[in-house]
């Protein structure tokens, strides 16, 4: 669908932990063909010193229901006023926007990862490769359990594997501690992930190393969302690049992460 | 419905509403969100005659009412424009201004010379206050002998109108004005963005890669006003305002300080629908204190 400015109206607001919080919005105009790694940039209203939209992967899409969902972390006063929307309140949102994850061709093995707040695009992701009978394995890394949410939706695509940094929950250490990325590494046809930028690089430099394709999507600080500020931009192999709309998804080949 | 059309110096503007360079891509980032035939104008981003990368990231800094960039001019270069982006403009039909940078005379010449070839660009508006780059940029226009000498320069390869971007970044910008008015601008536009800076006291480390870069947004509105105040009762050439243009009211306030037209710059980041909220805004206050054209408020502040 087309990138517009919409109202959308908070139908719920599920809180998930001390500081996670799952918003659906609602929209009046047909939603269609959303793909997994678009983002919508939020109008903050009430929170003073948030002078620019904030950037929000889509976390899932109910076509049904015309809406869409939202996952929110608080950390600074932009995400921590959002999570808080009421419902029944109006939030000003522009989407879709940039560009997604691609699909495999043919009937594939993939593995998601996901650390942190950084799971939101995977769930539209892994329910769309789920509808398309690939093979799904689902790591999700976080600091303690606490922090690990929506683990039971994504076991619906997916065998859901994890690890935390203090062992609470899942394999003891980071993602890329897990078995996952041992000898079995070189069995999926390709990696997809999200989460801070240390761990994507990680993911990275060992996909790179095992030859397996990866795609991940970056979150520079940007201002409009839609490729005219030029403030998001990443190094590519073609020079600089707009995360916002050359992204955020990007193949690894495309970046200068291999050193 | 009052009457928005103005002449700023021989270019025909439906209405007095354009969207500023550098926040408004080359317009065609616009077509999902409206009819850029909508607007008075619109001047596509800073080109310079060779393509230039810009500055490494981070180049944005969110601050109170406002953000600083350091984006550095970054294009493909004045070619590429030309080849890749000038037959894409074609199709519209509005006022459209190439912003044209250089680091020296003879760039910004030869920058010039090959938008004056361009029969569908209706102007240049002249970037001497880029605060981003290590050359050139604003050198250009914070000294008079330095404006004179580019203006001069450029005026003599192209026939077109001639708008000049000024820098806030001087003790007397009216001296500025009236050295390029005097060179041969047909108009004058202002304000770039203000010097400054953000630091991030956690890691005792600049935000910005560059450490400086330009401030805009509401918190530049109020130092804005007042030079399109000091400098519209200066020069007799057309004074374009921006600076912080939020929504209608802000734009009438700079028609009163003496603008004959505006630009709407950061705030298309924000809300990509700006542009038109402020045009349909400007129709309605024009109604509600009965005048019959936007000319009638220009300078129009009641000392």
């Amino acid at each position: 669908m087309k990138k517009s400015v919409q109202n959308l109206k908070v139908v719920s607001n599920q809180r998930l932990n001390k500081d996670h919080a799952l918003l659906e919005l609602k929209s009046e105009v047909l939603l269609e063909g959303i793909l997994p790694g678009q983002f919508a940039n939020i109008l903050v209203d009430k929170s003073q010193n948030v002078f620019l939209r904030r950037p929000f992967s889509i976390f899932q899409v109910d076509y049904k229901c015309n809406s869409i969902f939202i996952l929110i972390k608080g950390i600074g006063g932009g995400t921590r006023a959002l999570s808080k929307s009421l419902v029944g309140e109006t939030l000003s949102v522009i989407f879709p926007l940039g560009r997604g994850y691609t699909f495999p061709e043919k009937k594939s093995k993939v593995l998601l990862v996901g650390g942190g707040v950084g799971i939101a695009p995977l769930m539209l992701l892994a329910t769309m490769l789920k509808q398309s009978n690939h093979q799904i394995e689902i790591l999700l890394g976080a600091r303690t359990g606490e922090d690990l949410v929506e683990l039971g939706n994504f076991a619906k695509y997916g065998t859901v594997h994890t690890t935390t940094e203090d062992g609470s929950h899942g394999t003891k250490g980071f993602v890329t501690n897990h078995a996952l990325f041992g000898d079995e590494l070189k069995s999926f046809d390709r990696i997809y992930t999200c989460g801070p930028e240390p761990m994507m690089k990680a993911v990275a430099r060992l996909a790179y190393q095992n030859d397996v394709d990866c795609e991940v999507s970056l979150e520079n600080t940007m201002a409009c969302g839609y490729g005219v500020c030029l403030c998001c931009v990443t190094e590519t192999t073609g020079g600089h690049r707009c995360v916002c709309t050359d992204g955020p998804v990007f193949d690894i080949k495309q970046l200068k992460w291999q050193n | 419905m009052a009457e928005l059309n103005i002449d700023i110096a021989g270019l025909k503007l439906k209405n007095p509403v354009m969207t500023a360079s550098g926040t408004f891509g080359f317009g065609v980032e616009f077509d999902d969100f409206f009819d850029l035939n909508s607007l008075g104008g619109f001047v596509v981003k800073g080109t310079t005659l060779h393509p230039r990368q810009g500055n490494a990231y981070p180049r944005m800094a969110e601050t109170p009412s406002g953000m600083l960039n350091a984006v550095g001019l970054q294009n493909g270069g004045v070619k590429y424009f030309a080849e890749n982006i000038y037959p894409r403009l074609l199709v519209y039909n509005t006022n459209i201004l190439v912003n044209v940078s250089g680091s020296t005379v003879e760039e910004y010449i030869a920058c010039a010379e090959q938008i004056n070839e361009l029969d569908h660009i209706a102007g240049i508006e002249l970037n001497i206050s880029c605060p981003n780059v290590k050359e050139g940029g604003m050198a250009f226009g914070t000294s008079c002998p330095a404006a004179e000498a580019v203006v001069k320069a450029v005026r003599k390869v192209y026939n077109k109108p001639l708008m000049v971007k000024l820098s806030p970044n001087v003790t007397d910008i009216t001296e500025i004005a009236l050295a390029v008015e005097a060179s041969g601008a047909d108009s004058i536009s202002l304000i770039n963005t203000i010097l400054a800076m953000a630091i991030h006291a956690e890691s005792r480390k600049p935000v910005l890669s560059t450490v400086t870069g330009g401030l805009s947004g509401p918190a530049v509105k109020p130092i804005a006003l007042r030079m399109v105040w000091q400098v519209s009762k200066s020069v007799k050439v057309p004074v374009i305002g921006m600076g912080g243009i939020m929504n209608a009211t802000d734009a009438i306030e700079f028609f009163l300080a003496g603008a004959s037209a505006i630009q709407v710059g950061t705030a298309n980041f924000i809300d990509p629908m700006a542009s038109q909220h402020i045009i349909a805004g400007i129709n309605n206050y024009l109604d509600r204190h009965n005048f019959k054209s936007i000319k009638e408020i220009i300078g129009g502040l009641q000392l």
